[in-house]
């Protein structure tokens, strides 16, 4: 388990890093946070010609406030700054909520933000976040930067829209709107295990008490974060009863998801089941944190 | 001696170094020139070798030397068998050990087909990587039970079927004792056992000195003395030219036993045919794919007993996965076969099983060793019985224990030490009262459940007992000795891998001597500080090397007795030993250091006299007849999430008896370590392969160990019902927490699904697994 050799850069900049990029392409990798690259590499399984480390481009640190109320994460932002961040507590409860459920202290330590999001695991938490709550990230290139929509980023497994010369920058989340409320489950084997199926739901109440907004995702049921749509489309203007949540997470299990994937820990039946269950607790809650009891 | 350690809880002399990281590990052994080995593995289950190409590979810089089975000559042969079977009437036993590179043939993943010497290790996976073996795919024997099916493929082709062993025991007449009974259960059963997982990977360093014709070896051996007198063997070496040194070990579980692995075996030979140090350090891929695993067995299992809930006898007959050789011969399932018997009077038992060869890593005693296969299989035959009796489970087991008069006990079968099946001692109502107290489980059924059953909550309850046969022969021994600075001592020929000799050693030392614990230098693992020895294994360090240990310093004390008495001209008896010191008791001023004693008694002129042996020191040994019993009880609460599958242990309690305990505090620490992994048998680990014979999960991000989030607060009370057996009245202790986890947690498991019927019938579980039997009962509903 010792990775074959590579050549290796620090980049002090996101310009020399870009400038790198350019240069070594397919054959470069970024390090991040590597609690996902190292062992793969010491596996053997990934063998880049050359490792661009990001650990020493400050500027890729941060969290701040967006103009919006929402928030803006650096890409190297460890995960444990951001699970202790009271801008994020605040301006974006679910990611606060989210991360203590991402692995372990240690795994949280090193690993960063953008890092699990430009990864795209289809078992991670976080893309599944971003997709729901609607936010962006920002890619940057020796060609300059462009934004790029969650439902446009995640394009199947370990695949993001980032081009080899690029690397992802910022992640930035909108601001909840009103009458909003949210939850993040996942049930895994063992605390800190990868989800055998997880959710991250956000809806939203008109002033009548009926459903105005409605979005699920599940992870680590597919190639990766998983859309409920017609779960969601089906509470639309239906006020949040028991009945209508269970119907809504039977039709993520029976309509959105009815294939999910099956591993040595999980059968597929078990995950839609985990599906509909997970995703009826999900909705609960979320529905209760908008102010309408469910 | 005015204090006694002996039954104190004291802390670990091993632990300081150990917990700021000075303790010396294989790894830790570095030399100056030293080389590195990676070895190329088989990607098959079961493929022929039709040639191997190391030419790219052996181009790399860096590369030393590359060996295949074709460059070994002489060396190559197949491992020795290591326990060979017992003297059982009609045995049939069909030896086939381990090679140390595959030569025709591979028959598991992971096999090792060349080894790579190189500069470094990183140099070595390179080159492995770019060793070419072209093979002929084989048809794959994975699953047991087809293993003897004769359409099966051979993994020996030289044997008639893929059979390791037909094995029939017997005691009373079975089948008159079933045309009595009132009640006759049957079931098949299943178990599987995973891996030790231990936190150090195995590693072998090996040093041949051409000048000095002397050969070190640092080895991840339970068992140094077995590996020394082996290797020389091997190697044409005289015993005196090796030295192989087992330094701290972090955990050997079974697994690190005299196994003359290949990488063990391959490692010194090469330090002699480079004439340079050689390193290998397994890595944890390795570990999953090349160090022993224990696995499944199935059981058909049948209980016969009287209405009143008596057994009257027990027939089984089981199939054991032996994966693809058998140097361990038939310990794993002896200790099954005999180990089912458990607490229990029964008068009529027949028990035959046939072990099989399948295409994955071949399996050996891993802590337990094959003990918890049988008592999932008597402990969840007595619930099923209990259910059709209306009796409780604990009323079941009360009525059949063994009575306390009724010892020593002959089950009149064979057990894994060759000896007859003869429990020394045991008094098991005691623990069961102690256990039923502890976790209240009367409130519990009556009161409790009840009353969260009807908020919907599905909490359960499970108790089970068990035997562990401990502290077999042959023999250990030990050498005391006082040096003239005062401190003590003692060298034995067992290894360490935790356990606290260090620590529990010392307390016997300083029991005997009167000196401080601390003061007490054990060393343990080195073939040059001790020559003669058996190993770690079966749970029977304290009680072999203990009661060496112990006879040693006993012959010490008597040393220093005579010769005081003579120095300070008081009698013997008037002689205390304590702080160091030997005092005439009452007579202030009247004393010696033991210090200056042990100058004394090697004094640089005049005599040592007649009969008498120079220094303060003494060797002895002791070789136990047969082994003795430990027992217990493990009592648990769970509670099943109804819509995740999730188990939490609320509670779990163990009620332990061991005989005499030599401290509390490190007995807790082994109950604790073995209940954590009879907690990861029971609902964590599987071993998975595919029909292919690939290993599915051969890291820890899929191979589900129990974390500290996992195990709960483990309750350890104990009843002490001293052995007969040896002077210090102990058992072991090794084994016994990981032994009955996995049919405690099945009956509370299954006893908090009483709401769907669901019966559990195997281990180990799963939220998965639980989904698909509440799934089945409710489709049948």
């Amino acid at each position: 388990m010792k990775p074959p050799s590579f050549k290796y850069h620090a980049p002090r900049s996101v310009e020399e890093a870009a400038g790198l990029l350019a240069e070594h392409g397919y054959d470069a990798k970024l390090l991040a946070g590597g609690q996902s690259l190292i062992p793969t590499m010491n596996f053997r399984l990934a063998q880049p010609a050359v490792l661009i480390d990001l650990n020493r481009i400050p500027e890729l640190a941060y969290i701040h406030p967006a103009g919006d109320g929402g928030v803006r994460i650096g890409a190297m932002s460890r995960h444990v700054q951001v699970e202790k961040s009271d801008l994020i507590a605040q301006a974006a409860p679910l990611i606060h909520e989210t991360m203590p459920l991402i692995a372990h202290p240690q795994i949280r330590n090193r690993g960063t933000f953008g890092g699990s999001i430009a990864h795209a695991d289809p078992a991670s938490e976080l893309p599944a976040a971003l997709l729901t709550l609607g936010g962006r990230v920002q890619a940057r290139g020796a060609k300059g930067a462009r934004w790029i929509e969650a439902d446009e980023f995640f394009l199947g497994l370990f695949t993001t829209a980032l081009q080899p010369d690029e690397l992802l920058a910022e992640v930035r989340f909108p601001a909840l709107p009103a009458r909003a409320g949210f939850a993040a489950r996942e049930v895994a084997r063992r605390h800190g295990d990868y989800a055998l199926v997880g959710v991250m739901a956000l809806v939203g109440l008109d002033a009548g008490g009926a459903c105005n907004l409605a979005r699920l995702t599940y992870f680590s049921v597919g190639d990766g974060p998983t859309p409920a749509p017609q779960a969601a489309a089906a509470l639309i203007g239906q006020r949040p009863t028991s009945e209508a949540l269970a119907a809504a997470a039977e039709l993520a299990a029976s309509a959105d998801i009815p294939e999910p994937v099956a591993d040595i820990h999980a059968t597929a039946a078990f995950r839609r089941h985990l599906i509909k269950a997970l995703g009826k607790q999900a909705l609960q809650q979320a529905f209760i944190r908008a102010g309408g009891a469910a | 001696m005015t204090t006694r350690t002996f039954g104190q809880r004291i802390r670990r002399n091993e632990d300081p170094v150990l917990l700021t990281g000075q303790a010396l590990f294989t790894d830790d052994v570095n030399l100056p020139g030293m080389l590195h080995v990676a070895f190329k593995r088989s990607d098959y289950a079961h493929a022929r070798i039709l040639s191997i190409d190391t030419s790219l590979a052996a181009a790399i810089e860096g590369v030393v030397a590359i060996y295949t089975a074709a460059d070994l000559g002489d060396y190559w042969r197949p491992g020795p068998l290591l326990v060979s079977p017992p003297p059982i009437k009609d045995v049939v036993f069909n030896t086939r050990t381990q090679v140390p590179l595959a030569r025709d043939k591979v028959r598991h993943v992971g096999e090792p087909i060349a080894m790579v010497v190189a500069t470094s290790r990183y140099i070595a996976e390179d080159a492995a990587e770019l060793i070419f073996v072209d093979v002929e795919p084989l048809p794959v024997v994975v699953d047991m039970e087809q293993a003897l099916d004769p359409a099966a493929p051979l993994i020996h082709e030289d044997l008639t079927q893929n059979l390791v062993a037909h094995v029939i025991q017997q005691k009373g007449d079975y089948a008159a004792a079933k045309a009595q009974a009132d009640v006759v259960v049957s079931r098949r059963l299943y178990y599987d056992h995973g891996v030790a997982a231990a936190m150090e990977n195995r590693g072998v360093v090996a040093n041949w000195d051409r000048k000095s014709q002397h050969l070190t070896v640092w080895d991840t051996t339970q068992a140094p003395v077995v590996i020394r007198n082996g290797l020389s063997g091997l190697l044409g070496l005289s015993a005196a030219q090796v030295r192989v040194i087992a330094p701290f070990i972090g955990g050997g579980f079974g697994p690190k036993i005299m196994m003359f692995y290949p990488e063990e075996v391959l490692v010194p030979w090469v330090s002699m045919q480079l004439n340079r140090p050689v390193k290998w350090i397994e890595d944890r891929r390795e570990n999953f794919m090349s160090t022993t695993h224990e696995r499944d067995q199935v059981h058909w299992a049948e209980i016969a007993l009287s209405k009143e809930g008596r057994i009257l006898g027990f027939k089984d007959f089981f199939l054991h996965d032996n994966g693809a050789y058998g140097p361990y011969g038939l310990t794993v399932p002896i200790n099954s076969q005999c180990t089912l018997l458990g607490c229990y009077d029964v008068p009529a038992y027949y028990s035959e099983f046939k072990a099989v060869f399948t295409n994955k890593m071949y399996v050996t005693p891993y802590r337990g060793a094959g003990r918890q296969h049988g008592v999932f299989v008597m402990e969840r035959m007595l619930d099923f019985a209990a259910q059709e009796l209306g009796l409780s489970v604990h009323e079941i087991r009360r009525k059949n224990f063994i009575p306390p008069a009724a010892f020593p006990y002959n089950n009149a079968i064979i057990y894994q030490d060759f000896a007859p099946l003869v429990y020394d001692s045991g008094n098991y109502e005691p623990a069961l009262d102690k256990a039923l107290d502890l976790i209240d489980y009367d409130r519990f059924v009556r009161e409790e459940q009840p009353k969260l059953r009807a908020e919907g909550r599905l909490v359960g309850i499970g108790l089970v007992s068990y035997v562990e046969g401990t502290g077999i022969g042959p023999y250990e021994g030990a050498r005391v000795q006082i040096e003239p600075n005062g401190l003590v001592n003692v060298a034995t020929g067992i290894g360490t891998q935790g356990q606290g000799h260090f620590t529990s050693f010392a307390q016997l030392v300083a029991d005997q001597v009167g000196v401080d614990v601390r003061h007490v230098r054990i060393s343990t693992g080195d073939t040059d500080k001790f020559h003669w020895g058996t190993g770690t294994f079966a749970s029977r360090g304290a009680v072999v090397a203990g009661n060496a240990v112990h006879a040693a310093a006993e012959r010490v004390r008597e040393k220093i007795l005579k010769l005081a008495s003579e120095e300070l001209e008081a009698a013997p008896e008037d002689l205390e030993l304590t702080d160091g010191v030997v005092r005439v008791k009452g007579v202030p001023g009247s004393a010696i250091k033991l210090g200056d004693l042990a100058v004394r008694a090697n004094p640089l002129r005049g005599a040592v006299k007649p009969g008498m042996e120079p220094g303060l020191e003494a060797t002895a040994y002791f070789g136990p007849e047969r082994g003795v019993t430990a027992s217990g009880i493990h009592a648990l609460i769970v509670e099943v999430d109804p819509e995740t599958m999730q188990v939490q242990i609320k509670r779990y309690v163990t009620v332990h008896d061991c005989g005499r305990v030599i401290n509390p505090l490190i007995l807790d620490g082994q109950i604790h370590g073995g209940i954590a992994q009879g907690i990861g048998n029971a609902f964590y680990e599987k071993v998975v392969y595919d029909a292919n014979g690939q290993l599915l999960n051969g890291s820890f991000m899929d191979y589900l160990i129990p974390t500290s989030m996992e195990v709960p607060r483990i309750e350890v009370d104990h009843v002490e019902t001293p052995s007969p057996s040896n002077p210090l009245g102990i058992k072991g202790a090794g084994e016994a927490g990981a032994i009955p986890t996995g049919p405690a947690f099945a009956q509370a498991v299954e006893n908090a699904l009483a709401p769907f019927g669901v019966e559990i019938l195997e281990i180990p579980l799963s939220p998965n697994r639980l989904y698909e039997l509440v799934q089945a009962r409710r489709q049948e509903a």
